[in-house]
């Protein structure tokens, strides 16, 4: 039974629990078991919190059994990146500087995720700080992609990823700067949506960029997401930058979605993320997505977006400039690591130069270079100036796109995974991988990555849907929808293409 | 290091020869009952590092929510200032590694201050008003405070090790800054000391802090320069930190006006740094030189949305404002008739909130400033306290005042009264009646004195009799003592000459 359970949809497994079929209990082990199999080859957790887990689930089984009304996700378990705090569990952004640390409070979103009861089943792996595109710039190891191991699950949140894909979890929460939820949904078939900016609370999210920050869900269907969505989001006041009106109606904009009638909806297709720079089986993916969209009765055209060739750079301006300041704190005086120079005097000026430059990983050196230079004196107005210039000009651009269109669409990431270290030592490709997700950071507007096929290559690819600020319903309706035509098509979900793990590990290591 | 190779130039010469420019910045701890950014409580004295939430020890992921009650007593301070309120505004970080700083940025404001362009008059010590120009008053976060063990000084340099209480960090702070402030020539210190006073004057009025410079709720920055005249450019300025009483401020502009003209005498350029002020020897001594290698690379706070208060708010706030000191002073001096010398002595005793109450409770303005400033002031200073320290109330004062009004008893009794009261017998009422200090005002008892004392010295009322009333008070006196004053003096006069029958 157990290897069925960890196969469920959130929304199913839920179902399966209210129904009384399964206990948490048995769910919450399954995918603990499942973990014991496969991390040790996948490394999508950092830390696995299963005494804990399972004592929620215990309770969660008790309290179903005495009649208590609980929330439809109750006792449904649930890994969190390891960028968001996490009273008593070790929580260290992928980051040496912070191994260690036990932070002595939770994030508002897991103090949500506590007060619905999931289990948490651990915290996942990421790129450190959540800066990459890739997960190999965790100082802990690679996270594989379970669709092949040699190749990279995405990033920065690429252990949510993995662990959704390989049924180690049937939900995750990931955080998106620049497209870390998206990116990695795409390259391994699964769901990643990135809410509106100040949809769902960062109050306890270790900052990267401030403005460019967003959490969400990380999931295999598209109501598992809206289902997660809904329990995270919503407003928060310990956030200042976050929205006080409540949420649209996610669940049921997913399953009116399901329904598959896109009768009237206008679909943008963005001229600049297209083309040029996308691998061959993703364009064709993405050709074949938009003819169902068009068969389930939208309208497609083509709208152009001109300041989107610029946010790249804008973001490379911006992201660097927040995070410079943001990781400023990480300086072995008050948590984590401390480091005492070798020799010379032990003054604190010298414990911090010393911490942060045996804590921080190269990648996080170069963005706090780049931002600490882009603030400086005399570069402030051409570098971070001009920058939320470009940023106010991509604003505009949505606004107008929003003219005309619901939603827009472009394939969520240019290619398929890369194979580890085919991008490491070039960090400007590995920064294009985000060029179709970074702009909706820049907006603040959501974005949906839905898996839409496999490649040539036999990867998956993904589908990226944008949508005005606060309309975060739509994503939803637009994702169920293709995601309902597309597994019909498929015959079954996209994953259940994917290779058997435990078996495919002993034939790589042979 | 200047500084030490050149002489001091005594103060009177160095403001004949040179022009001095001041600019003040004055940072007020608010009395919010939380922090600027958290919901940690503000008190005074509580054990290092337990007013401390995730928010003010910097901890990964927490966040700032700004509090309502600190951009309320910002914009009161800024209208009081008489500045324009910004009608958005927003924070900044100022980056810099300290370890008092958890963040290692400061929550501030840079080009968007909440309040800018005001004014504010200061009285002086002759009872002219100077205008000091105010450039901006904005809101940041208070740092931690360091304490540095096992060094000679308590400084830094030297310690074994540093101890930091974060209970300090995230107080708010609102910051204001002077214009320079020019054409104070010689009256340099006393203009610096008057600007700070009158600031914790109004802090006080305002309600928005308990401005205790002692506990450092108020501390002063003072930058000075010099030029050779007043049509020259602005000279390169020093900037004296953390000058934290009035007696300081003065000192401090004192001692830099000098110095300064010691490096210009000497041909040397006055450098431009921080300096460090010594209470104890009275001196500033040379801290960081500012370049350009200081560099906060300040940008908007992303974490924290823009301050926009309504108009309706704004002008709700100003309705509210209190008096402020300079007007309240100048409304009570017309109200009372004080003459301009009168009532600097009643500012300067700290008898005006006194003398308002005793004048409240019915005594003449003349009547209240005599007890305030005459007997009680003399009492304070004897038994060193202060005017409001001592045992008695306005409203005490103002009863005593009404018996000598009323004839019951004269000022000397007066007198006795007020031992009774501050010797803790009661209100003046009670003490005339348990000492029996009301004056004699039946005739008969006194003509029976009278009548004794002119038995006593027939010489005397024989010489007045001739018509030389001089010796006349010899008898007085004689019968004033022998009622022991209780005796009213123009009645027994009047009864003496009747009984004469001069």
């Amino acid at each position: 039974m157990t290897g069925d359970i960890t196969r469920l949809s959130a929304a199913d497994l839920a179902g399966a629990l209210a129904g009384g079929e399964i206990s948490s209990a048995e769910a919450t082990q399954a995918h603990l078991d499942r973990i014991a199999s496969v991390d040790g080859d996948l490394n999508a957790f950092l830390y696995v919190n299963a005494d804990e887990a399972l004592a929620t689930a215990r309770d969660v089984d008790e309290r179903r059994a005495a009649g208590e009304e609980l929330h439809p996700l109750a006792g449904v378990p649930i890994a969190v990146k390891d960028v968001v705090v996490t009273k008593g569990m070790p929580t260290t952004a992928g980051s040496k500087i912070l191994e260690g640390w036990i932070p002595p409070y939770d994030a508002t979103l897991v103090e949500r995720l506590r007060a619905a009861r999931l289990p948490i089943l651990g915290k996942t792996n990421m790129d450190e700080f959540a800066m990459g595109s890739s997960t190999e710039h965790s100082a802990y190891g690679n996270t594989k992609n379970p669709w092949d191991l040699d190749r990279i699950p995405g990033g920065s949140g690429g252990g949510s990823a993995a662990a959704v894909a390989a049924f180690e979890a049937p939900l995750a929460i990931g955080t998106d700067t620049g497209g870390s939820i998206r990116q990695p949904g795409a390259v391994t078939g699964t769901v990643g949506v990135k809410p509106t900016y100040g949809g769902v609370s960062r109050y306890g999210l270790i900052a990267m960029a401030s403005s460019l920050d967003q959490a969400g869900p990380v999931t295999r269907t598209v109501l598992d997401a809206a289902l997660l969505h809904e329990l995270i989001g919503g407003h928060d006041p310990r956030d200042s930058t976050s929205i006080a009106e409540p949420l649209p109606r996610l669940v049921e904009a997913a399953r009116q979605g399901a329904t598959g009638d896109l009768a009237g909806l206008r679909v943008g297709v963005v001229k600049e993320l297209s083309g040029e720079g996308y691998q061959e089986g993703v364009s064709a993916r993405f050709a074949e997505s938009l003819e169902i969209l068009r068969g389930l009765g939208a309208e497609v055209v083509e709208v152009s977006c001109p300041h989107f060739t610029y946010a790249l750079d804008a973001y490379y301006l911006i992201m660097p400039s927040e995070a410079s300041s943001n990781l400023a704190k990480f300086d072995g005086m008050r948590f984590g690591l401390r480091v005492e120079p070798a020799d010379g005097p032990v003054t604190a000026e010298r414990v911090m130069a010393a911490t942060r430059g045996a804590g921080f990983g190269d990648e996080v050196k170069r963005r706090i270079i780049l931002g600490t230079y882009a603030l400086s004196a005399g570069y402030y107005d051409a570098y971070y100036g001009s920058a939320q210039k470009v940023r106010t000009l991509i604003q505009r651009d949505f606004a107008a796109a929003f003219e005309q269109v619901d939603i827009l669409v472009s394939p969520t990431a240019p290619t398929t995974a890369f194979k580890f270290g085919e991008k490491l030592d070039d960090p400007l490709a590995m920064y294009l991988n985000d060029v179709a997700t970074i702009p909706a950071n820049l907006a603040g507007v959501p974005g949906m990555s839905v898996p839409n096929g496999l490649s040539d290559d036999g990867l998956p690819v993904g589908f990226q849907i944008l949508a005005p600020a606060k309309a975060d319903d739509r994503l939803y309706r637009v994702g169920a929808a293709l995601e309902a035509a597309l597994e019909t098509t498929w015959g079954g979900p996209l994953l259940d293409r994917a290779p058997e793990l435990g078996l495919t590990t002993t034939e790589m290591t042979l | 290091m200047t500084a030490l190779t050149t002489d001091l130039v005594g103060y009177e010469d160095a403001v004949r020869r040179y022009d001095p420019v001041l600019g003040i910045e004055v940072h007020v701890e608010l009395g919010t009952r939380t922090k600027m950014f958290c919901s940690a409580e503000v008190s005074f004295g509580a054990a290092p590092n337990t007013q401390v939430t995730p928010v003010s020890l910097g901890l990964p992921g927490a966040l700032p929510v700004l509090n309502g009650k600190a951009v309320e007593y910002a914009i009161r301070i800024g209208l009081a200032l008489n500045c324009t309120i910004a009608e958005s505004c927003r924070f900044a970080r100022k980056n810099y590694f300290y370890p008092d700083v958890p963040k290692n940025f400061q929550t501030s404001q840079y080009d968007e201050p909440i309040a800018y362009d005001g004014w504010i008059d200061v009285e002086l010590e002759d009872g002219s008003l100077f205008r000091v120009e105010i450039e901006r008053a904005h809101m940041e976060e208070d740092a931690g405070k360091n304490t540095h063990v096992g060094g000679a000084t308590g400084r830094i340099h030297g310690a074994e090790y540093s101890l930091v209480d974060y209970n300090r960090a995230g107080i708010p702070l609102v910051e204001i800054v002077t214009r320079p402030i020019t054409g104070v020539g010689d009256r340099a210190p006393e203009v610096a000391r008057a600007y700070v006073q009158t600031l914790r004057d109004i802090f006080r009025a305002l309600d928005v802090s308990e401005a205790r410079m002692e506990r450092g709720n108020v501390r002063a920055d003072v930058n000075v320069s010099l030029r050779p005249t007043a049509n020259d450019p602005l000279g390169t300025r020093t900037e004296t930190k953390n000058v934290n009483s009035f007696r300081s401020v003065e000192r401090a502009v004192r001692f830099e006006v000098s110095r300064q003209a010691g490096v210009l005498d000497a041909g040397l350029p006055v450098i431009q740094e921080t300096r460090h002020w010594h209470e104890d020897t009275g001196v500033t001594t040379s801290g960081r030189v500012k370049s350009d290698a200081e560099d906060y690379r300040y940008f908007p706070e992303p974490d924290l949305v823009p301050v926009a208060p309504s108009r309706e708010w704004v002008e709700e706030i100003r309705a509210s404002l209190p008096e402020m000191p300079v007007a309240r002073r100048n409304r009570l001096q017309a109200d009372w008739g004080y003459a301009d010398a009168e009532m600097r002595d009643v500012v300067n005793a700290g008898a005006l909130d006194l003398i308002e109450a005793t004048v409240a409770a019915g005594t003449s303005p003349a009547g209240a400033r005599k007890w305030w400033m005459g007997e009680l002031a003399r009492r304070a200073k004897q038994d060193e306290v202060t005017l409001e320290e001592l045992t008695v109330t306005p409203a005490q004062i103002a009863q005593l005042q009404g018996l000598v009004d009323s004839g019951r008893i004269n000022d000397k009794l007066a007198r006795q009264v007020l031992e009774g009261v501050l010797a803790g017998e009661g209100d003046p009422e009670a003490v005339v009646v348990a000492r029996g200090l009301e004056v004699v005002s039946d005739d008969g008892p006194l003509l029976e004195a009278i009548d004794a004392a002119l038995a006593a010295q027939p010489d005397i009322v024989a010489k007045v009799k001739g018509g030389n009333l001089g010796p006349v008070g010899a008898i007085i006196g004689a019968v004033m003592k022998a009622t022991r004053g209780q005796a009213d003096a123009s009645r027994v006069r009047e009864l003496v000459l009747e009984r004469i029958g001069a």
